[in-house]
């Protein structure tokens, strides 16, 4: 069993100023997940009478997207390849002092404590995140186009992108590219994706400078701290992609 | 007669649906931009209704009470997704599928929905691939299948242990078109919390905006509900921790019938409970019965070493492993049903063979398909196959690319390799195959209202195969809705924007302004979720993988009173006005431990097992599910004003294509 | 093609280009700076031919400068414009373990290389331009007036790296452009949308390059030093 010492950002709501608290914890199995922590925390609050800790959270098994904590200076804590929700208490020690921040990027305005807003990642998804083909059934076979199977493992790769948003939270330029880039990747791979692929990128990148993301400098910190590895490939991808749209276009 | 209509078209069962689409009303294009849809829920089967309605011109207001519509639960699935298109030339067809869902639900499902749901399969798999779902492929470019539980082919569809993201993804994509277009107006942390009914029809909703806590009025000319499933009644399952039954249970109370609450699936391959610390269970994908035996210890000194540390699992000879499954059901293995597996888990766990410390968890091993790769690789790459080392690497290698995110996935939660030590795996509730009624077209009870996906209880009958949930919900928004909506909304071309300043939406906001006071004014001693514990407590030991009539008596009695002392002693701390996740639970809860009674209810009045639902007073000698004929229905409930006043209406089920037999899977 | 450079990708797109542009440039300075190691004579020819050659001085070399200047001035504008694009800051940050300290300090190193270039040009270019185009010695001779006083640029040379204060200024600041280049050399592949295994296999070259062009001019420097 572990004593923590919790560092929380609390923040009323997005027009509050919002500050670092001090919470101690105790009793903290190594088995428990770290939102599980946060749980036992949130009940102490509630029974002393006091707010609990807003964080999001959903599927608790890595898959959602959602929970988006800064924990100890890095996105989704000190392991890699894996989200806040599947971070466990033994990566932790006795006597640890803990932050817990939400992400910071303009583009992400805090909502309330730990929570932020990150629909401008949907915006983005809107600008052209899709292949135009009507839902009615009237395709061709799904065996038509044979797809090499290097491409489609590429195109998988790139579409396990969660959008949890820890790349732009780990970016020291709170930059989104690899987050587009993914998208922009997975379908320049399919041959589905080629006939739309000069507005595609060209109306993503265009919605991603318009929602106040900082510019790449490839560090490749979004890689190391994307819960789901994608890989950097992904952003030359879109960079070449880019130029040869703006080019055509 | 039953007040029952279920609708279902005349004609021989392949052609119903073809004919059923020909004969219906349809809207013309021009019509259908005067029509308003709301669609709850941004799932699968939510999402995709949503795309193919705004694509087919209606305008639509979407919901979700997550922060983006590609976080609803649906991204979770892992396995695959079914489709009859016999690309292996194993012998699959529509008719294949049909039979194997019918069989597999326990012939608790409706023959022509589950047909319909056969024959649009296929149609899934083209529109996937064409929206870019990359789908797992062969070297020679084409798609790969693999087989799940229940069935004797190969016809599950799969994109590595992510299926569902990557169909999820899709269907968000198609949704992003027509956001961007304008065509779906999007309601991102919304929450439904009440159906609004005017002169019979539903025309709108009310709902919280859980950001700043207003209460909002919509209005539609049809609501569309695709909310998901109830299995968070349990508190733990593998559920998301946002996963509710508001939606279905406020229609619910609104007129819509309530169909066969009590089946509930406990999925066999979960992640054991650890602790009372414990938020929620992750599954494992049942794609790894594919490869994983199961057993159990055959003497218990075995099970009693383990227990203390003296003992490794991969030290206890093949001669003392009980591969209980491969032994009970040879024909099928471990690839039997989920239904069949978790009982068959349970069964070995209560005779005291468990092999963790609670003595609820069963060995999943792949020992033996480690050493089955290796040895296939090392032929193919002129390696020595009888190298010991090599083979192992090898096959190590193989069941890496075929599971490697789930095996690590494991690997974080429990902190074992299961490369070299077999997984531990225990039954958890997994989805519900009730829900709310619906006839053929996919509406329920109340005209104008919608039910679609999990959300509804049509086609998977008392047990779910796997790799089917994904197929309902996309079947029903891309395939059917579409087409049974138009039937409905053709009668509204001349009604014009619903009003939302009418007494009915006057009645219905003061309803959940009402319920949210309560509730925040309060100020018991107990938190929400020591209330949602103690409801998944008697739900899983009572209502759970076997039930009996003096356990379901006493849930319904216990829930009842555990419900009493909610509005007695809940705290919900903040103000409604703000993002306050309690408040949301807090309401969210009060549901469940209505429906929680519902459920022990049904449970009680279905005096069989049939899939899901097993009774232990009815059994056979060897220990299977007995099923009884005059049980042969749909059970739906009525609200009455009170879980223990509803009413029960029965459909009968019938099976004209089928032959009705013991499901036997030995 | 209108409005490419007014996104964030054009923008990268021409970081990478100039800093192509730069790259090209540092091996040839390089080179020719070599030869004073060996070769006098060889030496002087080059510098000559190099001061003197119309189409470098007309057209290089103004390419050249608005090069430097752009690269500079675009570093600084990206550099501002992603740092407001985070208003709040964590409390606690650790950056080193998921990136480079050079990735993250391209602004100081490229800062300091800036700096010493102002001091490379007060030493070396602005001198050379009175010179020719103020006092209008094309000759590039000691003694413009005397054909047999040889050419001035290796003495000149020389004379520079006496000093032991401009000497370890030299050093540090080819340190620093070592780091920047460290960086900056794949970082220019990855924004022009070269990240594939041919690229990949040019990463030991980039160490090469990074380390080895920064370190002769060190070397050279030294070694005029303490051969004077």
């Amino acid at each position: 069993m572990m004593n923590l010492t919790l560092k929380i950002w609390r923040q009323k709501n997005a027009d509050d100023k919002g500050k670092i608290v001090d919470y101690p914890v105790s009793g903290i199995s190594p088995d428990m997940s770290f939102l599980e922590m946060l749980d036992v925390l949130n009940q102490e609050l509630i029974e002393k009478g006091e707010e609990p800790v807003a964080f999001d959270h959903d599927c608790r098994e890595g898959i959602c997207g959602t929970c988006s904590l800064y924990i100890n200076g890095r996105a989704h804590g000190p392991q890699t390849h894996i989200t806040a929700c599947q971070l466990h208490m033994r990566s932790f020690n006795d006597g640890d002092t803990i932050y817990i921040e939400p992400w910071r990027a303009n583009a992400f305005p805090v909502i309330k404590d730990l929570i932020v807003d990150r629909s401008a990642f949907d915006r983005i998804q809107q600008a052209g995140g899709f292949i135009s083909v009507n839902t009615s059934g009237n395709t061709q076979d799904a065996n038509a186009i044979p797809i090499e199977k290097e491409h489609a493992d590429k195109a998988f790769d790139a579409a396990t992108c969660i959008g949890c948003g820890a790349c732009v939270a780990s970016c020291k330029n709170s930059s989104a590219m690899l987050f587009v880039s993914a998208k922009v990747s997975q379908f320049a791979l399919l041959p589905q994706g080629q006939v739309e692929a000069t507005d595609r990128v060209l109306n993503m990148v265009k919605q991603m400078d318009a929602e106040g993301f900082g510019n790449c400098t490839n560090t490749g910190a979004c890689e190391v701290e994307c819960p789901k590895g994608i890989s950097l490939e992904n952003i030359a991808r879109m960079n070449r992609e880019y130029l040869a749209a703006s080019l055509k276009g | 007669m039953s007040i029952l209509d279920s609708k279902i078209p005349d004609g021989p069962l392949a052609d119903k649906w073809t004919k059923h689409k020909n004969e219906i009303n349809l809207v013309n294009p021009a019509n259908k931009r005067l029509i308003d849809i709301i669609v709850v829920g941004t799932g699968l089967a939510g999402g995709s209704a949503a795309a193919t309605l705004a694509e087919l011109g209606y305008n639509v207001k979407s919901f979700c009470f997550q922060d983006s519509p590609r976080r609803a639960h649906s991204i979770a699935a892992q396995g695959g997704i079914n489709a009859a298109k016999n690309y292996q030339g194993d012998g699959d067809s529509t008719y294949r599928l049909f039979y194997d869902t019918v069989k597999g639900g326990d012939y608790r499902s409706r023959e022509a929905n589950v047909y319909r749901l056969a024959e649009v399969s296929t149609n899934i798999i083209d529109q996937c691939v064409a929206q870019g779902v990359p789908f797992a492929r062969e070297y020679g470019g084409l798609l790969d299948n693999r087989s799940f539980g229940g069935v004797l082919v190969s016809r599950t569809f799969y994109a590595k242990g992510q299926t569902g993201q990557q169909l999820l993804l899709g269907a968000y994509a198609a949704m992003n078109r027509q956001i961007g277009r304008g065509k779906i107006k999007m309601y991102t942390r919304h929450e439904m919390l009440d159906v609004v009914v005017v002169d019979g029809k539903a025309r709108g909703i009310i709902a919280r905006n859980l950001v700043t806590g207003e209460i909002e009025r919509h209005s539609a000319h049809a609501v569309v509900l695709g909310s998901g499933g109830y299995g968070n009644a349990f508190y733990l399952s593998t559920y998301a921790m946002g996963s509710n039954v508001t939606a279905a249970w406020k229609a619910h109370k609104r007129g819509a019938f309530f169909a066969n609450p009590c089946y509930t699936q406990i999925h066999p391959t979960c992640i054991p409970v650890s602790g009372d610390h414990q938020s929620k269970l992750t599954l494992m994908s049942e794609s790894l019965r594919n490869d994983g035996r199961i057993w159990v210890p055959k003497h218990k000194k075995d099970v009693e070493a383990i227990r203390n540390g003296s003992l490794k699992p991969t030290e206890i000879a093949e001669e003392d492993r009980d591969y209980y499954l491969e032994r009970r059901y040879p024909a099928f293995g471990n690839l039997v049903p989920r239904d069949v597996a978790s009982r068959a888990a349970k069964e070995r766990c209560d005779a005291g063979y468990g092999v963790n410390k609670t003595g609820e968890a069963v060995y999943l091993d792949f020992a033996s398909a480690i050493e089955r790769y290796g040895k296939e690789q090392a032929y193919v790459k002129g390696l020595d196959p009888d190298d010991k080392k090599v083979v192992t690497e090898l096959g190590k290698k193989v069941v890496e690319n075929k599971y490697g995110n789930l095996f690590q996935m494991y690997e974080k939660i429990v902190d074992q390799n299961p490369y070299e030590t077999p997984m531990m795996i225990y039954p958890a509730v997994h989805y519900t195959m009730g829900g709310l009624w619906v006839d053929y077209n996919l509406m329920t009870t109340v005209p104008g209202l919608y039910a679609i996906g999990e959300a509804n209880f049509s086609d998977h009958g008392a047990n779910r195969l796997g790799a089917s949930a994904l197929m309902q919900g996309l079947a029903d928004g891309y395939f059917v809705l579409p087409y049974t909506i138009g039937d409905y909304l053709a009668h509204d071309i001349r009604t014009g924007p619903i009003p939302t300043d009418t007494k009915e939406f006057d009645e219905a906001e003061n309803n959940v302004r009402a319920q949210i006071d309560k509730l925040i004014n309060n100020k018991g001693s107990k938190t929400v979720d020591y209330f949602h514990k103690k409801l998944g407590k008697i739900m899983w030991n009572k209502c759970g993988m076997a039930r009996n009539e003096q356990g379901l008596k006493e849930a319904i009695k216990e829930i009842a009173e555990l419900r009493e002392e909610f509005y007695k002693d809940v705290m919900v701390p903040g103000t409604e006005n703000e993002y306050n996740e309690e408040l949301a639970k807090a309401g969210r809860v009060a549901d469940f431990l209505e429906l929680g009674e519902l459920f022990a209810k049904d449970a009680l009045e279905r005096e069989e097992s049939a899939g899901g639902h097993f009774r232990e007073e009815y059994q056979t000698e060897a220990g299977e599910a007995l099923r009884r004929p005059e049980y042969q229905y749909v059970s739906a409930w009525e609200y009455k004003g009170k879980p223990s006043e509803a009413v029960h209406h029965k459909e009968p089920l019938e099976y004209e294509n089928i032959e009705v037999k013991e499901r036997s899977y030995k | 093609m209108s409005g490419i450079f007014k996104s964030s990708v054009g923008r990268k797109f021409a970081m990478a280009l100039s800093a192509f542009f730069l790259m090209i440039f540092l091996v040839m300075h390089v080179s020719i700076n070599f030869t004073s190691v060996f070769s006098e004579e060889l030496f002087n020819n080059m510098s000559h031919f190099m001061g003197t050659n119309p189409i470098i001085q007309g057209l290089m070399q103004p390419i050249l400068i608005f090069g430097v200047v752009f690269h500079f001035i675009m570093g600084f504008v990206l550099e501002i414009k992603n740092k407001s694009s985070r208003a709040v800051g964590y409390a606690k940050n650790v950056a080193k373990d998921n990136s480079t300290w050079m990735s993250r300090n391209m602004l100081l190193t490229g800062a300091v290389v800036l700096a010493f270039l102002v001091l490379h040009f007060y030493d070396f270019w602005i001198h050379e331009m009175t010179v020719k185009y103020v006092q209008g010695d094309m000759s590039g001779l000691v003694n413009p007036n005397d054909a047999d006083s040889g050419y001035r640029y290796y003495d000149e040379l020389r004379e520079k790296f006496v000093s032991p204060a401009r000497v370890i200024i030299y050093v540090v600041s080819f340190i620093l452009l070592s780091l920047h280049l460290l960086h900056g050399f794949n970082s220019a592949f990855q924004s022009v949308g070269a990240n594939n295994k041919y690229v990949k296999s040019l990463k030991g070259f980039s160490k090469v390059y990074s380390i080895g062009v920064p370190a002769l001019f060190v070397f050279i420097a030294l070694f005029h030093h303490f051969t004077h």
